[in-house]
Formats: structure tokens, sequence, C-alpha cells
């Protein structure tokens, strides 16, 4: 059986949820081998071993933390001269990204981004792809070379799946370009101990009617009542309020939970570009005439001031 | 010497209008209204604030792309760019990321480059992958998807706030960058810009000013291929309340019901 290549995006040797999704869709085409890189890559392999992963390819080496990028796609590379893949997938992050877009010029092989589904087909892995905001569906395949694609986060189901997960040790060596990016500093992001925004499978957002940083608390309440993760409109974000790295919409994250939450939330094209394919949308909002009542499955007219706090205290006491 | 910095911009349908595909399945570029990428502005800004901060520095926009992509380009040079470069062959329609960074690689190369600039991702295709592609193609460092970015002696820095860190990286140039949305609002033209522009040089390009193939791109020679496009059937307005008071916990019922809580 052909072997598929994925890349495993770990934290210290904490496998994050979409490289288990990236295991679930590779176990579609093929039998899946992980390449893992950095300090703890090892210890993903009883992880990976446990949702399909054949082999556990490893490799660390100070390059990783310390240059930009390129040495990891090299390192890439060679796991795909060794184990000659079926197809080559990714998480859609900012980082992988650029490493899927390096190895396929290198490759000379075609390239499909953030796919929110994948299957076999006759002439290669097939993606779904959701495009215009959303307002399409597409289905591509790559037609030259060997398939790379990025997958987003929340694409499957993670099932869990048996397999050997054996480590075998990678040999990488760098090239000329590995070292040109150095990295100066790194400043790890605070940890808000709620559930990363784009594996959540509730998002809370804000937006221009929260009307102030020092009122998100509010948005911050009910997602912790519900668990869920807290987003902010570019709107909210502009002004301040809230992180960049919390934006949902065109230019921030793209979310797909179970349930969206807009509080104070107008719904420009932006910020539905990140969020409309959420499965159940709920909105909070002054304005009646708003354009995110247009995509709701159930809608509240009114002030979040006064909706937001009753709402909280309501599942708090329904939670018990 | 001076400090030459290329721009590269995408000329894209409006967001905010409808954006179809055409019969085959490639994006419609002649039934929509077309305009510089958003994200694009933020990429002439920062070159043009890199250009000021250098003792001597000229700023080439790029683009590949049909006619009317020029307007992309008059919109930069408005903004204060030095001089367009258009690359344009009826050869080039469908062609896909791969083939576009294989594009705008040769016209870089051809025009001469220190800098290359970029946006984090175009508004259409979203992919956010040209950077990468074109540093891998020119063999120079990539420092990409940065907030803020400077350059000095040689150097370019930046502060790029990824999903796990914010990192400072720093590379010696000719290197390309990618700037983001946080980087700082994109200037608007002068009225004297816009009059200045339509004296600015526009150099037209086509493959075989490249050195390129018919084959090497295109939607014939293109590394993936859309299969299917369908629409997504519009969302249904569900149940919609005014809150009298009873708001909050009507909503709370609501997801009851569903299962939420």
């Amino acid at each position: 059986m052909a072997e598929v290549l994925v890349y495993v995006d770990h934290v210290d040797g904490a496998v994050r949820k979409p490289t288990l999704e990236l295991l679930t869709l590779a176990r579609r085409i093929g039998e899946p081998v992980a390449l893992a890189l950095g300090s703890g890559a090892e210890a993903t392999a009883a992880t990976l071993g446990e949702h399909g992963a054949v082999r556990v390819l490893t490799a660390d080496a100070p390059e990783f933390a310390d240059y930009h990028v390129v040495p990891k796609v090299d390192a890439l590379q060679a796991a795909y001269d060794s184990v000659s893949p079926a197809a080559v997938l990714l998480p859609s992050s900012g980082e992988a990204k650029e490493i899927a877009a390096r190895l396929a010029v290198r490759i000379g092989s075609g390239l499909i981004t953030d796919a929110v589904d994948l299957e076999a087909g006759d002439g290669g892995p097939v993606a779904t792809q959701s495009v215009f905001a959303a307002a399409y569906t597409t289905k591509s395949r790559v037609s030259k070379g060997t398939p790379v694609i990025t997958v987003k986060p929340n694409s499957a189901a993670v099932e869990a799946s048996a397999a050997a997960g054996t480590v075998e040790p990678l040999t990488v060596s760098f090239g000329d370009t590995a070292t040109g990016t150095k990295v100066v500093s790194r400043e790890p992001r605070e940890s808000t101990g709620r559930p990363e925004l784009t594996e959540a499978a509730i998002v809370v957002s804000g937006g221009r009617g929260v009307n102030g940083a020092e009122n998100f608390s509010l948005i911050e309440g009910l997602a912790d009542s519900l668990g869920a993760a807290v987003g902010a409109s570019r709107a909210a974000v502009d002004a301040g309020w809230y992180p960049h790295s919390n934006q949902v919409g065109q230019t921030g994250k793209s979310v797909s939970p179970q349930l969206y939450i807009a509080s104070g939330i107008s719904g420009a094209i932006q910020h539905r570009a990140g969020m409309q394919t959420s499965k159940t949308i709920v909105a909070i909002n002054k304005d009646s005439e708003a354009p995110i009542f247009d995509l709701v499955d159930y809608g509240v007219v009114g002030d979040l001031f006064d909706v937001v706090p009753q709402l909280t205290e309501e599942v708090k006491a329904r939670k018990g | 010497m001076s400090l030459r910095i290329v721009v590269c911009v995408k000329y894209v349908p409006d967001a905010a209008g409808d954006r179809h595909f055409a019969d085959d399945l490639t994006v419609d570029r002649e039934d929509a209204d077309g305009l510089l990428s958003e994200l694009d502005e933020y990429a002439v800004e920062q070159a043009l604030q890199i250009a000021d901060e250098a003792d001597d520095a000229e700023i080439t926009v790029l683009t590949v792309g049909p006619e009317d992509a020029k307007d992309a380009l008059r919109k930069a040079l408005s903004m204060g760019a030095d001089k367009a470069v258009h690359v344009e062959d009826d050869d080039l329609h469908g062609t896909d990321a791969l083939g576009t960074s294989l594009v705008l690689a040769k016209a870089i190369e051809k025009t001469g480059y220190d800098l290359v600039v970029c946006g984090m991702a175009s508004t259409d295709g979203t992919m956010g992958v040209l950077p990468a592609m074109l540093a891998e193609r020119l063999g120079v460092p990539q420092v990409t998807l940065l907030s803020e970015v400077s350059v000095e002696d040689g150097t370019v820095k930046g502060r790029r706030d990824g999903d796990a860190a914010t990192e400072r990286l720093e590379a010696s140039l000719p290197a390309v960058v990618s700037v983001t949305d946080q980087s700082g609002e994109a200037r608007y033209p002068s009225f004297k810009g816009i009059m200045a522009a339509k004296k600015k040089p526009v150099e037209s390009l086509d493959l075989s000013d490249l050195d390129l193939d018919a084959d090497e791109v295109g939607l014939g020679g293109a590394w993936s291929a859309v299969d299917a496009v369908t629409e997504r059937p519009a969302r249904t307005q569900g149940t919609i309340v005014k809150d009298e008071g009873e708001g909050g916990k009507q909503l709370a019922a609501y997801l009851a019901e569903q299962k939420f809580i």
C-alpha cells in the first residue's frame, strides 16, 4: 500500500489536534508515515501510532529553532526522498503552508492549500476547498508530481486506529539557504487556558458592539461558561480591544466550529469569510437589519449588555 | 547605491461584489469589478516607508495579469511607487500559484532587486504561499508574515506574530518579505500622486521577454486542476426573537435543545 507523508505539528512532543485529523484523512489514501521535527519529536510517536502512523520519522537539530522555515523544508524534502509517498499532507498553519509551498517548488509538484476534506480518487487525492468567502465549494486535484496538500483544522473527526508508530531517526543535511533567516528571539504566546480558536468546538466572538476592551470580559465570561474559544471581528481588533491572534475573518483565522456565537458583530464580508462554514450560527445584535442575521440559525435582536450576561447565567445554571 | 525594491501586487475581483467562476472553472475576471488587492496595499505602504528611510531607493511595482491589471499598477504608482512592470500574455490565462511564482521570479530577476515586498495573501485565491515560493525560486532568505518591518545597513528585520509565538527575524539582503494587515494602514493616493502616476513608466513584458514557454504556464501547464465548482446554498435564516427581557434565557433554551449545553 502506498505511503502518505504527514507533517506533524507538536509542542515539545504534545501532538496538536489538526495533526490527528490529518492522520485520519491520510488513511483514506494510504498508510500514514509521520515526520516530527525538533525538541520532543520522539515523544510524539505513541500518540501518532494510536492514530494510524506506521512509522514516525524524527529529527532534531538547533537549526529548526534558530532559523526560519527553510531547515524544516530541508527535513521534509529528506523525508520525501526517503519515503517516495503518494501524497504529502500538512496542517494549514501559516508556517506549514510556507513549508508546503517551498517543497512543492523543489519537487516540481502541484500544491493545494486549505482543504476542508480529502478523499481518494482515480487520479490521486481529491481535495474539497471552500472559496470566495465560502460562497463556493470546489473539488481539486494535483495534476503534476506528488500532491502536496494543506488541510484546515476541524476538517475531519479524529478516529483512532492502532499502528506500529515505529520511530526511525531521519538524517537531514541542511542546504546553503537553511540559515538565511535568523530567529533572533521568540516569545511564546501566553496561554489563556481556553481552547485554540481554530480547533474549538464552540467559538464566542465580539465585535464593534462590545464597545471597549474592558467589555470583552463579558464575551470571555460567556465563552468560559460554554468551554469555548474567544474570537473578535476586525473592527474590534483594529480598535485595539482584543489581540489580532483572535481575529476571525479573511485576514485573521478562519473557523468552522459546531457552534459560533456572534455578539455585536454586523457580519461584513470580511468577517463572514472566516466563519460562515460553522455548523450552527447564533447572533446577538441591536440592529435587526444587521447582515449577520441572514446567516443565523437563531438570532436575538437586543442589547448584548443585557442578553449576554443573562445567557451566561442561564448556561451556568443549566450546567449546574 | 540605490536600494532596489520590487513590490508584487495582484489585481483581484472586488471581494465586496459578486465573484464567479468562468466556464473553464478559472476565476471570472471579466464580469467582475477589479481592483488592487487590499492586502497588497499594505505591501506598497511598507515599501514606501522603507524607501523613505533609505538614502536612495527605487520602487518597482510588478504584476502578472490581463490588460485591466494595469489599474492595480496605477493605484500603486499613485500611492508613490516609481515605476511599474506588467507581465501580460494570453498564454498566462489559468496559471496557478506555482506558475505565477515562476513568472514573477523571472520578472524580478530581470528588473533587478535588493528587496521583494509582498502582501500576506491575495484576497481572491487567499493561499498566502507566493512569498515562500519566490524566496525558494530566487534562492534568497524569506522573512514573512511581518507585522513590523525595517531595513538597516543591508539587513531586513521584522516581527512575526505567529500562532504560537512572536518572533523577531532578520536576514541579509537580497531577501523576500511579506507583510500583514497589522503592519500599518496604507496611505490614500493624493491628487498630486494620481496626476504624477499618469506620467510614470509602465513596462510591458510577455513570456518571450522572460524566456518562458507557453506550456510552462497557463491552465494547461498548471500543477493543479479544479474539477468541479458548486455554489454553496445560501444559509437560510432561522428563528429571530426580539429581546423583551428574556432574550438570554430564550437563547439558552435553544442551545440546550441543540445539545450545546
